[in-house]
């Protein structure tokens, strides 16, 4: 058998970055804020953690500057938990982002649940080792993340809400814009990039293949195993969960339940069966009352 | 008559082959299965296993993926199969459920290589790489193996036969019926693996019915 050295091996290529969004397809990806609640996720089969100081919705209600966890916290969880371990930096903040990778998480999330640190720029991502998701409303925003070298996507939705609309309106909002682009002829594709405000390259490649080039995730305002099979058959390739388990009566038991109704999305005997008698859900927030700053989703361009 | 005579060397031509498709890249196998020309069906239930002639276990979160198979009664049925001889691929985390031991686990598995793993054994993601590796036993063209947060095959048993190497370490191994790879060929362009495991499936069907 042949040996091939070191030398040959290269680490952190696209291909590693998008392989593990690839792995992590058709699961479901929790939030959490302490090791507790990750080794709870992971027995409910949650395929990684999202570490954070503050679930969506404990943020909306305490308002204040919502930043990075602390690496101790960080630390806790990947020494409580064999799964990835994703963890959320505020958009343009490339100084939280390179902690982030210090600290070896698995995937960063510049992410609009966070408050921004800056009103103009996202980070540059191709140059850090570590992979990052990005949110998006829209197929521009999802290309212009994509362009900056976001190795996974993720619909916004309504982050702390336990609304679904959100999720559901991006997610079709994506899904059509990917559509509309298989529709065109060659020479239109220039136009739509520019109305789009999406890279050139990119509007040609989702054009040609009728799909991102990265996997695309659902996340923001799931709350029930129904939920998230809805976002499944609506096309996300996989469910971030926030609030949604834990600000419930029984996480331990509705977060096994999103887990299930995700890896049986399309069979609705099981989904009723998954659903059965699981406490009461968060609370939830009608996401037609937010306005302006109460929306995170605005947040990102 | 002649229906019956055609129907043997038809069937034999094409393999049904289930991906176990709880979580992770199974879509990409079924992609590259289809793309030798083989049909495949996903797999969820102890049911959807009747009439498989091949199964793969594909990459991903292997305590996710065990968990999902064990609450779902398809390891048991998986195991029950393998039992007769059916013919099991598994990557990366589907190598990690196949494997009989596993390195401070004591997660669900189908245990049926005789192998040790040790799981997320070059460290967390940004150890994750990809290179070039070559093998006897698939020619002269070097071969692309593209590891993510990927085990280590820690020992082996004697019997398990040793089909590539990295660092004199086993990435690609075979026992009986059971094939089993610490790294993703499902993520490259290159069939050379899966089409040895369709050729395995086409042997042991073979075998089988005469």
């Amino acid at each position: 058998m042949t040996d091939i050295s070191w030398s040959e091996r290269q680490k952190s290529t696209w291909r590693t970055k998008v392989g593990l969004a690839e792995m992590l397809k058709g699961g479901v990806i929790m939030d959490v804020v302490n090791a507790e609640q990750a080794v709870i996720a992971a027995e409910a089969g949650a395929q990684a953690v999202m570490a954070l100081e503050r679930v969506p919705a404990d943020i909306r209600a305490q308002g204040g500057v919502a930043r990075m966890s602390d690496p101790k916290l960080i630390k806790e969880i990947q020494e409580a938990v064999s799964i990835p371990v994703m963890a959320k930096c505020r958009i343009g903040h490339f100084v939280e982002a390179q902690i982030l990778e210090a600290l070896n998480v698995d995937f960063i999330d510049e992410s609009e649940v966070l408050t921004p640190a800056d009103d103009r720029y996202h980070v540059e991502k191709e140059s850090f080792r570590v992979p990052f998701v990005c949110g998006c409303r829209d197929l521009g925003e999802a290309l212009r993340r994509i362009g900056e070298g976001a190795a996974m996507i993720r619909t916004k939705g309504e982050a702390g809400t336990g609304d679904v609309v959100e999720a559901v309106r991006h997610l079709r909002e994506l899904s059509g814009g990917i559509r509309r682009l298989q529709g065109l002829r060659r020479e239109e594709l220039m136009t739509a990039a520019k109305e789009l405000g999406a890279p050139y390259e990119l509007v040609l490649e989702v054009a040609a293949t009728g799909k991102l080039p990265v996997p695309n995730f659902s996340a923001g305002g799931v709350a029930t195993p129904a939920d998230a099979a809805l976002m499944m058959q609506l096309g996300a390739e996989a469910v971030f969960v926030g609030s949604g388990v834990f600000k419930s009566d029984n996480p331990a038991r509705r977060a096994r339940a999103v887990v299930d109704a995700v890896a049986h999305y399309r069979d609705p005997a099981k989904l009723a069966e998954i659903s059965y008698d699981l406490g009461e859900p968060m609370v939830g927030i009608s996401t037609a009352g937010l306005v302006g700053e109460d929306r995170l989703a605005v947040r990102g361009w | 008559m002649m229906q019956q005579g055609t129907d043997v060397p038809t069937s034999l031509r094409t393999h049904l082959i289930g991906v176990v498709s709880f979580q992770g890249d199974f879509q990409r196998h079924i992609s590259m299965l289809h793309g030798l020309g083989v049909e495949t069906r996903e797999v969820r239930n102890p049911t959807d296993l009747v009439g498989l002639h091949g199964v793969v276990l594909p990459g991903g979160e292997s305590t996710t993926i065990g968990m999902l198979m064990e609450r779902y009664g398809v390891t048991e049925a998986l195991k029950a199969r393998a039992a007769e001889g059916l013919p099991i691929f598994g990557t990366c985390a589907g190598l990690i459920l196949l494997a009989e031991d596993i390195l401070n686990s004591t997660q669900p598995r189908l245990g049926l290589l005789p192998v040790s793993v040790e799981r997320n054994a070059y460290g967390r993601q940004v150890e994750s790489f990809e290179t070039r590796f070559s093998s006897p036993v698939f020619g002269e063209t070097a071969l692309e193996g593209v590891f993510i947060r990927a085990p280590r095959i820690r020992t082996c048993s004697p019997e398990v036969e040793l089909l590539a190497a990295l660092d004199q370490e086993p990435i690609l191994v075979r026992h009986g019926a059971i094939l089993g790879a610490t790294f993703h060929p499902e993520l490259t362009q290159d069939t050379r693996i899966h089409r040895y495991f369709v050729d395995m499936v086409q042997t042991i069907r073979a075998k089988q019915l005469s």
